[in-house]
């Protein structure tokens, strides 16, 4: 291999310097040198990440592309790079949804564009130091540092109400990340002086320990996913976010959280999440069945879609909660198929956003009469959306309910309703807005998608099909790391 | 010149002095209005010091003047940084002050002095010369603010620090006094052994702890004793509000260490449980009232009571790290200071402050570069990673898990939880307002390329933070373990 063993680094470095050259070019007299450079470092970013899907050996659960150097020796902070099944998918997930998301962004947005590609870039390489980081503290900075340059897209490039969402989103994730920082800081000194991950996870804590550290992983990782009491930051901030801002906190930073419990919460404290678990369980369920209810009456799409993210989201932290295999590597699919469906939905909603201006439902209708492909495609989406059978929604959804069948049956049963409130909000609004007659003049006037987007949608539907028809790349790949983990899960740590 | 050799620790303090005088003369044979021969005498006697001080290091301790004198690793350090903070203050401010006419011989002089004054503070292991430091500091600050004679509200500015600076004084001597009573001694070493052999009176020694403690908390600023603050930072023309602000936070560090750390280590139990108390009413008080501010430089000035809240944070721990990762903090928070108040004086120009929080709005259109690089030190003031700021309430918090005060990392997390809002706030207005006006804003070189290497050190010290923090820990072990 070319690249030797730096390929993680190349993977998290490689968009930011994109980004920062992107910066370079200066104000937008130069906005097509801005995109043309934010393509090409988008597209590299994603194609070093390939040799990470292909060199990687299904064999171990051991962390692969493995880097290490020092960084702050006198903490004892290392720049500790690796990954696992769990987290390379998510680092080709990521890389994969940048240069979508520089072609979605590519003639919406005019003004500030180098400003605007070269967060996405650098917000890029900091998520796939996110996922690769080894060392607690070098995962803190990225965790912390992407957050950034999201409140930068957020509050230059959202909608009306941006400057209230982006903030309370920082606010929101910053509570959680300072009590996470002071577990670290906790674990640190209990550890006798290490911020590695991996020394957490074979260190035995006493149990009133183990449950505050949980707690103070969950205040920050559940504000990420995010779970039920602390949802509220996520509607805002989606539906006031700009398209590619959108797809992104959906895709990835939505992942990020749910990879945080599998990474630190679970394995560091076992035992706290084996006796909370009735907990996060509650929690879950709380979030499939009552945030399905409330997406069934939002009147904005993407409100809508951001209800939808979070009961599907509640899926995920389901899946982990009831500790078998069905149920995690369930759970770790939907992530991923999550991120597809989500980016997808959400770019379908900016294309009409792109062109009529409103989110709302009512300003729509009859949209299939002028749009036909792009129904077809938005049709695709929205089934994925609810779980149909053949797209990649069900793969993940279907393992989640085998699992919790397992653990209870009133788990699956409530968790299966999801199949039915998904479908009808989904599919209510898919009706309400693409079927009917032609509704008002801005339907009217509209044009069909043209070649940009339609590479987009082609992609993601290759992509939502590819998972929902063979799992199997994947759940390879994730099979040896999610059988150790239970292993790992099922021994006591006090 | 047996005698002259054994003075070299103090070489630099001595050269400063002898230069100060040189400009002093110099000043009124040169003409100009611009001061330009000054002003270069004064950033070469600067230069100077430095050599000097790296020229004259040594290892070890080297006590002077019969123990009222002491020369380690920790003073050197220190030194440098306030030599270079007073440069760049200097370059900051100079069209600043040119434009209002205050770039004066006798201005440049007093920042000399008070440089003198902190160099004293920072060296000095005995009573006598810790107070003689601090006044020579503090006469030379209350003159710099009064400077401005016909603004109202620099005079006020400037009378209100005199007069609570002369009480926070008073309260520093009576203490002093009370502990010479009971211990029989000025000097910090053998205040420190006699309290360790016994004292008879406790009641005095730890009577006399009380008052010495608030007299270092006035000139920390930290709450209850923080009043003078908002309205000196406020009143003060934005040049001495940088002055106030940066070098001479290093030399109450150093004051606090001499005294708390070298002479009364011994009540430990006692001055850490106060300064518990003035930390968390700090951190709150200054970072919830900074929020209701609409001056920008006021809200510096809560700022700055928060960020010596989370400093003290560091020294109540009482361990070696605890002390090392407060010397980082506050050469970390003196950083971000000088950045801060650089930029206001840079977006300012004739007649106009630039110290309203709405002069910062759509500065993002208006220059790209300099909004980019306020991002980066309000974060680092927020306390976001990757700017160096996080590494300093990174350590500062790990020294006090270390040393058991899990309550009080708790809170400090939450109060600069509250902090980040306003911080934030700035970078809203850069970045999500229109700008009010499209004027150009017209910058000297030397201070943009400053801003930039203020900015960027930021985040750079920040991405590989390691050395400075190595720095600071090595001279504190070395000051305290080779007593």
């Amino acid at each position: 291999m070319i690249f030797g063993f730096h390929l993680l680094s190349i993977a998290i470095w490689l968009p930011i310097f994109f980004g920062v050259l992107v910066l370079a070019t200066g104000n937008d007299r130069n906005a097509n040198l801005a995109r043309s450079i934010a393509l090409l470092g988008a597209v590299l970013g994603f194609l070093v990440t390939i040799p990470l899907f292909t060199g990687f050996d299904k064999m171990t659960s051991a962390m692969q592309f493995v880097e290490m150097r020092q960084w702050i020796p006198r903490f004892n902070i290392h720049y500790h790079l690796g990954v696992d099944g769990i987290s390379v998918l998510f680092i080709l997930l990521n890389s994969f949804f940048t240069p979508l998301v520089v072609i979605a962004g590519w003639k919406v947005i005019e003004k500030r564009v180098a400003q605007y590609m070269a967060a996405f870039l650098i917000m890029s390489g900091l998520v796939n130091g996110v996922f690769a980081s080894l060392d607690a503290v070098l995962f803190y900075v990225f965790w912390e540092a992407m957050l950034i340059p999201m409140f930068v897209i957020i509050g230059v490039w959202g909608g009306p109400n941006r400057v209230y969402a982006a903030i309370k989103f920082f606010l929101y994730t910053l509570l959680g990340s300072l009590l996470m920082l002071v577990a670290l800081l906790y674990l640190y000194n209990k550890s006798g002086g290490s911020f590695e991950i991996l020394d957490y996870h074979s260190m035995s804590i006493p149990m009133t320990a183990q449950i505050l550290v949980f707690i103070a992983f969950f205040m920050a990782f559940s504000v990420k996913v995010p779970m039920f009491p602390v949802h509220t930051w996520l509607p805002d901030a989606h539906v006031e976010a700009p398209t590619g801002g959108s797809v992104v906190l959906a895709a990835i930073m939505l992942k990020v959280g749910a990879y945080g419990f599998v990474r630190f919460s679970m394995p560091i404290a076992p035992d706290a999440s084996h006796s909370l678990s009735g907990v996060m369980i509650t929690l879950s369920l709380i979030a499939v069945v009552y945030i399905g209810l409330v997406a069934l009456t939002q009147s904005d799409m993407k409100k809508l879609v951001a209800y939808s993210s979070i009961s599907h989201m509640g899926f995920v932290t389901l899946g982990f909660f009831i500790f078998n295999a069905y149920g995690m590597e369930g759970a770790l699919l939907q992530m991923i198929s999550h991120g597809f469906i989500a980016g997808a939905m959400f770019l379908c909603i900016g294309v009409l956003y792109d062109r009529v201006h409103s989110r709302q439902i009512v300003d729509y209708g009859g949209v299939a009469n002028k749009m036909p492909v792009f129904a077809a495609f938005f049709m695709l989406f929205a089934m994925a959306n609810s779980g149909l059978p053949g797209t990649s929604g069900f793969v993940g959804e279907f393992l989640v309910i085998m699992g919790a069948v397992k653990a209870n049956f009133w788990y699956a049963f409530l968790a299966a309703s999801t199949l039915v409130f998904g479908a009808a909000y989904t599919l209510w609004m898919y009706k309400r807005v693409i079927f009917g007659p032609v509704a008002n003049e801005h339907v009217a006037h509209l044009q069909d998608i043209g070649g940009r987007e339609k590479l987009i949608f082609i992609i993601l539907a290759a992509c939502v099909l590819g998972v929902g028809m063979y799992p199997l790349p994947f759940s390879e790949i994730l099979h040896t790391s999610v059988n150790d983990l239970l292993v790992h899960l099922a021994r006591s740590k006090l | 010149m047996s005698f002259l050799s054994t003075l070299f620790p103090a070489y630099a303090e001595i050269f400063l002095l002898v230069m100060v005088s040189v400009i002093l003369i110099a000043d009124l044979f040169t003409s100009g209005k611009n001061k330009t021969i000054t002003y270069l005498l004064v950033q070469l006697t600067l230069l100077g010091c430095s050599l000097i001080t790296v020229a004259t290091h040594q290892s070890g301790i080297a006590h002077l003047f019969h123990n009222m004198f002491v020369d380690d690793l920790m003073s050197d350090v220190l030194k440098l940084l306030s030599y270079m903070a007073v440069s760049m203050m200097l370059v900051y401010s100079r069209s600043y002050l040119l434009a209002r006419g205050l770039f004066s011989g006798e201005f440049l002089a007093l920042v000399l002095f008070s440089l003198l004054g902190m160099m004293v503070m920072i060296s000095a292991s005995h009573f006598i010369s810790l107070y003689m430091g601090l006044e020579l500091l503090s006469l030379s600050l209350y003159a710099i603010v009064a400077l401005q004679r016909d603004s109202a509200t620099a005079t006020e500015a400037a009378m209100k620090y005199f007069i609570l600076g002369a009480l926070a004084s008073g309260l520093l001597l009576y203490g002093m006094s009370m502990l010479y009573g009971a211990t029989g001694s000025l000097n910090v070493n053998e205040i420190s052994s006699a309290i360790t052999n016994g004292v008879d009176n406790k009641a005095l020694l730890v009577f006399g702890l009380v008052f010495v403690v608030a007299g270092l908390a006035f000139k920390l600023g930290a709450v209850p004793f923080h009043m003078w603050v908002p309205d000196v930072y406020h009143g003060a023309p934005t040049a001495m509000t940088m002055l106030i602000g940066t070098a001479p936070k290093l030399a109450a560090f150093a004051f606090v260490m001499r005294i708390l750390v070298e002479g009364l280590q011994p009540l430990m139990v006692h001055w850490s449980g106060m300064l518990a108390i003035l930390a968390v009413l700090s951190m709150a008080l200054g970072n919830i009232s900074a929020i209701a501010q609409i001056n920008i430089k006021r809200m510096f000035a809560y700022s700055t009571i928060a960020h010596m809240g989370f400093l003290l944070v560091g020294i109540l721990s009482g361990t070696i790290e605890g002390y090392g990762s407060a010397m980082f903090y506050a050469v970390v928070y003196v950083m971000m200071s000088l950045g801060g108040f650089g930029m206001i004086m840079l977006m300012s120009r004739e007649g106009f402050e630039a110290d309203k929080l709405d002069d910062f709005k759509g500065l993002n259109q208006r220059s790209p570069w300099l909004a980019f690089m306020m991002l980066l030190l309000m974060f680092s003031m927020a306390g976001i990673p990757p700017t160096v700021g996080f590494y300093a309430k990174f350590s500062v918090l790990n020294a006090a898990v270390q040393a058991g005060h899990l309550p009080l990392v708790i809170m400090a997390v939450l109060f600069s939880l509250i902090g980040a809002f306003y911080y934030l706030r700035i970078i809203k207005l850069m970045y999500f307002d229109a700008p009010e006006s499209h004027e150009r804003i017209y910058i000297q070189p030397d201070s943009s390329l400053l801003i930039s290497i203020n900015g960027l050190g930021v985040l750079a010290l920040g991405i590989l933070p390691g050395n400075l923090m190595s720095i600071c820990a090595v001279s504190i072990q070395q000051s305290l373990l080779l007593q």
